[in-house]
């Protein structure tokens, strides 16, 4: 399929070389204003856990983070199952592809689910400040606990619509790799998206542990 | 007379080459589903100038309330009026200006490549600004926003009864737009660049399209947070910024000002690129220190992100980050020294013929200079707590703002108007309109600087009757800056049909674009460009 067709870069590139190029310094210099983007939450968040530790310890540990643990589990193995698509797209071995990419969208979705799952326990325990019903938290100094709570939904809202856009794009990807045309564009679209995805499991990890993790010295 | 210089000189045969882009198509959707950069320059153009007279019409009810001290308008109107002028102008004007139209339409030229390197995402992030503009209108029709441009917290989060949520959403819209330039003009001077033109090579217009892209791809995405952030304080009452709730509403300002006094920086530089190559070719000189300058660009766009904190002297900010911004402040200002001083020697000895493009180079280094003196006053804490939100400080980034940045892209659009439309604009109308914009200028906002040291605050639709004479001249002064405007308007139009035909090279330049066709074929080059000198 494809094997002896001579692969040509779209007509203002000199190369096709040129082109992966183009898109690898492009994926790059995207991750550095995504990185901006939830560096300056992270920045604020610390402020307010400065100002309030106690308030924001507290709602801390009310926070599902055992659930959480398992989710990052999850997330991590489609970390990994999406290397193994860009090592076997190097091989071009298409059937491995295909399968490793179906898995990295599975675990992906299962995150979301996990995800919603959360939310919904949020929900019940009233920590949900901004929703009507959804806020009769008891714990200790309530106000500055809506504060956490909401540097909380920011994070992981925002964290979680990345995701819906990453299993978008694995999705499209997922479809040209069944079709197989050019294998070219499935391997720099691979390269993009792939570096996408291992940054929103990096984006993850800073906020498992600084959301979930920070105020449980010693174990749970 | 533009023509005789031309042929007399013998410069070039060609003149007004039909095979070129403006000619590769002539639909509607030739333009609006267009990849080639240079169209995407022209929809810029366009819609720049629609959104530029929103800022301007914005501005006259400004200088038409201050005529009188009790003011001739509402002032509610009057608070809007500002805050429509500041948002449309920083946002949708200075910020988009240089790199979206002449960047898009020469740099690639100047590298000698057929594109960017995103030809799809650059027409896509055009689509974004318009629809960025769309919500502009959508904010005046809902009755416009009071907050100024700068959205201060919790103001706009809590009290303000207008359409802040339009004007945020456009903000962030507009913002996303230009990350996307930035990032596709990074990856074009990295990616494109045509074989042999080294970094020390490239002309410095693109160095500073170069720094420019390089604040904008990592400064805008905090304003983005920012701006998400009050929109949703506003919907969720997610109380981030609202001190009753224990939030804070100075983090607010952080988060603004470290996109926006960088953006400042964004603005700036494309003209001080503008000025690096119209100086050297009416000059008929090389370029001085050309490593100073492209390095000293780079100094100003990494200095820029480190002086935010000067807006906030007056804050709850500590004195000792005070000081330390006021010191990263005054630093900022010796590389945009070091550019004035390569202009000037640049002139020195050489044979400085007085075209319009030079002339409006003139103004932005007498405007610049002016601007940046002043702001070291500002840089210094104890004087700067005198002059906060004062008429001083309108004045002196309007000399920043308006006159370099204006100035720049004025010296920009006569310098490469003959590449851009293979006609050439009529000269004395053109140095007429530059020495009526300096003068103009200078009328509206040098008296700003006395008000100001006087005392008289911003942002007030009123004021006390001694001010009166300083302000009705100031608002005279916007009259004639306004004929300033109009007439490159209306005469560079009318060049557009009956300019006469340009040469390839009318001024004897150097660089790419000059060796290519006036107007450029669709791919730019009918044969490969040559390096020329030592740099390109």
């Amino acid at each position: 399929m494809g094997n002896a067709e001579i692969e040509v870069p779209f007509e203002h590139f000199e190369s096709l070389e040129q082109q992966r190029d183009a898109a690898r310094v492009g994926i790059w210099l995207f991750l550095a204003t995504e990185t901006l983007l939830f560096g300056a939450i992270f920045t604020s968040f610390g402020l307010y856990h400065r100002l309030f530790p106690d308030a924001f310890s507290a709602a801390s540990r009310s926070l599902a983070w055992e659930l959480e643990a398992w989710n990052t589990v999850v997330l991590l193995s489609s970390g990994f199952t999406m290397a193994l698509c860009d090592h076997y797209a190097a091989e071009l071995k298409r059937g491995k592809v295909i399968l490793t990419l179906g898995l990295t969208i599975l675990l992906g979705l299962t995150f979301l689910v996990l995800k919603g799952v959360e939310y919904r326990g949020d929900y019940v325990d009233g920590q949900v400040p901004f929703l009507p019903g959804g806020w009769h938290y008891s714990g200790p100094d309530p106000s500055h606990a809506a504060l956490f709570f909401n540097f909380y939904f920011l994070l992981t809202g925002l964290h979680a619509a990345h995701m819906v856009i990453g299993i978008s794009l694995l999705s499209i990807l997922f479809v040209r790799a069944i079709r197989w045309r050019s294998q070219f564009r499935v391997r720099s679209m691979l390269v993009g998206v792939g570096l996408f995805w291992a940054f929103i499991d990096v984006v993850w990890l800073f906020i498992y542990s600084s959301l979930y993790l920070i105020n449980r010295p010693g174990g749970a | 007379m533009t023509n005789a210089t031309a042929t007399d000189l013998g410069r070039t045969d060609r003149v007004y080459s039909e095979d070129n882009y403006l000619h590769a198509g002539y639909g509607l959707r030739s333009w609006l589903l267009t990849r080639d950069h240079k169209r995407v320059a022209w929809l810029y153009l366009v819609s720049l100038t629609v959104l530029f007279v929103v800022g301007s019409i914005s501005a006259a009810l400004i200088r038409f309330d201050l005529l009188s001290p009790d003011g001739l308008i509402d002032a509610s109107v009057y608070n809007r009026a500002f805050t429509v002028h500041g948002i449309v102008m920083v946002f949708f004007f200075l910020v988009p200006s240089i790199p979206t139209t002449f960047g898009n339409f020469l740099l690639p030229l100047m590298i000698g490549a057929r594109d960017v390197a995103f030809p799809r995402i650059n027409l896509f992030s055009w689509y974004l600004y318009t629809a960025g503009g769309i919500f502009v209108v959508i904010t005046l029709l809902a009755g416009g926003v009071d907050t100024g441009w700068t959205f201060y917290t919790p103001y706009s989060t809590v009290y303000s009864n207008s359409a802040v949520a339009f004007a945020v959403l456009a903000v962030f819209t507009v913002g996303f737009s230009s990350i996307l330039t930035g990032l596709n003009f990074m990856v074009t001077v990295h990616k494109m660049r045509a074989p042999g033109l080294t970094w020390f090579r490239l002309p410095l217009f693109v160095w500073s399209i170069y720094g420019t892209s390089f604040v904008q791809v990592l400064a805008t995405p905090v304003l983005g947070l920012a701006m998400l952030l009050v929109f949703l304080d506003r919907f969720l009452g997610l109380a981030v910024f609202n001190p009753d709730l224990g939030g804070d509403p100075v983090l607010f300002q952080h988060l603004f000002w470290f996109y926006s006094h960088p953006a400042v920086y964004i603005m700036i530089l494309p003209s001080m690129g503008v000025m690096s190559m119209v100086i050297p070719a009416y000059a008929h000189n090389r370029i001085f220190g050309y490593k100073f300058i492209a390095m000293s660009t780079l100094a100003i766009s990494f200095i820029g992100f480190l002086v935010w904190g000067h807006h906030l002297f007056v804050t709850s900010q500590s004195v000792y980050a005070g000081i330390t911004f006021s010191l990263l402040s005054f630093l900022v200002s010796v590389p945009s020294a070091v550019k004035v001083f390569n202009w000037t020697a640049t002139l020195y000895k050489g044979q400085v013929t007085y075209e319009a493009p030079l002339l409006y180079a003139f103004a932005f280094i007498g405007l610049f200079l002016i601007g940046g003196l002043t702001g070291l006053f500002l840089a210094t804490l104890s004087t700067d707590i005198q002059l906060h939100a004062t008429y001083f400080v309108i004045a002196h980034f309007h000399y920043i703002m308006v006159g370099g940045a204006i100035s720049g892209f004025l010296a920009a659009a006569h310098f490469w108007w003959p590449k851009m439309t293979g006609r050439m604009y009529p000269e004395i109308w053109a140095r007429f309109a530059a020495i009526l914009l300096f003068v103009g200028f200078n009328i509206t906002f040098f008296p700003q600087f006395l008000l100001g040291l006087e005392g008289m605050p911003r942002r007030y639709a009123t004021y006390p009757a001694e001010f009166q004479p300083l302000n009705v001249l100031s608002s005279a002064g916007a009259v004639v800056l306004g004929i300033g405007y109009l007439l490159p308007l209306g005469y560079l139009l009318w060049s557009l049909r009956y300019g006469q035909k340009a040469p390839d090279n009318p001024w004897d330049a150097k660089g790419f674009e000059w060796q290519t066709t006036s107007p450029p074929p669709l791919h730019n080059f009918h044969r490969k460009p040559e390096l020329e000198g030592e740099h390109g």
